[in-house]
């Protein structure tokens, strides 16, 4: 069974919608007892940083993730606003992250060149490979996916950046440190490029 | 890097889609699901829903039919008609839609905008804007499907609903609508250069130049259309299409 956490930060709709599809097993809840008993998780997100922070605070949630994902090592996928809270700040908001990702989440910010570029990050963009992965396994260039966001992630380790994107400059748009695994962009809304990662989640991390 | 989105943008009327010219004489066009797994098919970039008599015959949206169509297809979608509360948009985002467009009831009450962009973030609030030539050659907006003049002035609004926290304007045409005679170039300009917001454009599309005109001369982030992705040849069969990828690439790259 797989959880998509549900802590009142939007989006779960559509990844339960995917997950169905693709013939998973999944539910979206906020129960501590039904998220213990997950294989894998997933942590969705659309919205501020502090609001997802206090929710998951507030539902008591942070304590029991961090056992199951560092603890039991089961493996978590965080989608948009969820993989920002897996680093340590934002600059979006004052509160910490889950710290589990040693990177930052700054706006973006363009040099005099770019200063045109809209933010936030909207639409169809493409991903390089930074690393091997089962997540992108098989993947190809012409794959794309969607993106909404206004700030991005800023890893410190060069090893935990799975791939990259370039919007005015190249930021981190996917990272991966053992079974916990972050994405900038949206795969519940990305097409077959989205599906097949989802598919790589559920089968094979 | 980041591609321009083409939306087909699909007028809903009960059950059924429809396309109209000029905001009139709806013609029906097809089954919703039918059309959405086309398109879906088709890995088309966005899609937009507008309910075009939602606002009018005062009631709410059809949220069944939108969970439906949201269960079928798994790209960015929008949907627009009688929104009027948070629990509206609420219900809309919890069935896998990302997107609210407002159009009358953001004129009625602009501090819903604010509200809204508040509790679900400014990238889920999408402010539609259908706007007509006046007589003596001014825009103008207008509501309730394109029926009701405001006597406001479109890009004055515009600026308005960027402060109030709208992500995204959709621009529509009343005069190009289902013409496929070309954008209102001067129009898309106008908001374009008042705003820092995507402003995507819609209204008189008929050809992939028309797309890149939007773009390069109207300064539009996106581009939307009704009848190019629905009709086919000089007597408008339907037919539902979209441009291949290396289509879209050499449109924007021209």
């Amino acid at each position: 069974m797989i959880v998509i956490i549900d802590y009142g930060m939007g989006n779960v709709g559509s990844i339960r919608n995917m997950l169905l599809w693709i013939g998973a097993k999944a539910c979206i809840s906020a129960d501590p007892e039904v998220i213990s008993q997950a294989d894998k998780l997933i942590l969705p997100g659309v919205g501020a940083f502090d609001n997802g922070m206090r929710n998951l605070n507030d539902l008591g949630l942070v304590t029991l993730l961090t056992e199951l994902v560092i603890g039991q090592k089961k493996p978590l996928l965080g989608i948009c606003l969820g993989m920002q809270l897996l680093g340590n700040r934002s600059e979006e908001g004052s509160l910490p992250g889950l710290g589990w990702i040693d990177a930052e989440t700054v706006r973006f910010r363009f040099d005099d060149e770019h200063a045109h570029l809209k933010i936030p990050h909207m639409g169809w963009n493409s991903v390089r490979l930074e690393k091997e992965s089962l997540l992108f396994r098989n993947s190809n260039a012409e794959e794309r996916f969607y993106f909404v966001h206004s700030y991005h992630m800023v890893c410190r380790e060069r090893g935990d950046i799975l791939t990259e994107t370039t919007y005015g400059f190249d930021f981190v748009s996917a990272v991966e440190r053992g079974s916990i695994l972050g994405v900038q962009f949206h795969p519940e809304k990305s097409h077959k490029f989205g599906m097949k990662l989802m598919q790589h989640f559920v089968e094979t991390v | 890097m980041l591609t321009t989105r083409m939306i087909p943008c699909l007028l809903l009327r009960n059950q059924g889609l429809v396309k109209t010219v000029k905001f009139k004489d709806p013609r029906y066009v097809g089954d919703p699901i039918n059309a959405v797994r086309i398109f879906n098919a088709k890995e088309v970039d966005e899609l937009t829903f507008l309910d075009i008599t939602a606002t009018v015959e005062k009631r709410p949206p059809q949220f069944k039919l939108l969970s439906e169509i949201a269960g079928e297809c798994f790209m960015p979608l929008g949907y627009g008609g009688g929104i009027r509360t948070v629990e509206d948009i609420r219900e809309i985002l919890s069935v896998g839609m990302e997107k609210v467009i407002i159009n009358s009831y953001a004129v009625e009450n602009p501090a819903f905008i604010r509200q809204a962009a508040d509790l679900f973030g400014s990238q889920s609030v999408v402010v539609s804007m259908d706007v007509k030539r006046t007589f003596f050659g001014k825009y103008e907006l207008y509501t309730h499907g394109g029926k009701k003049p405001t006597g406001r002035d479109p890009v004055s609004f515009a600026v308005e609903m960027q402060q109030m926290g709208a992500g995204e304007l959709f621009l529509n045409s009343i005069d190009r609508d289902g013409t496929m005679q070309g954008y209102d170039i001067d129009l898309i300009k106008k908001v374009t250069e008042s705003v820092s917001i995507p402003v995507i454009a819609c209204g008189g599309a008929g050809g992939l130049d028309d797309f890149a005109d939007a773009v390069d001369k109207g300064g539009a982030s996106a581009v939307a259309a009704g009848s190019f992705f629905v009709f086919q040849g000089k007597h408008r069969a339907v037919l539902i299409s979209f441009p291949s990828p290396e289509e879209l690439q050499r449109t924007f790259e021209r």
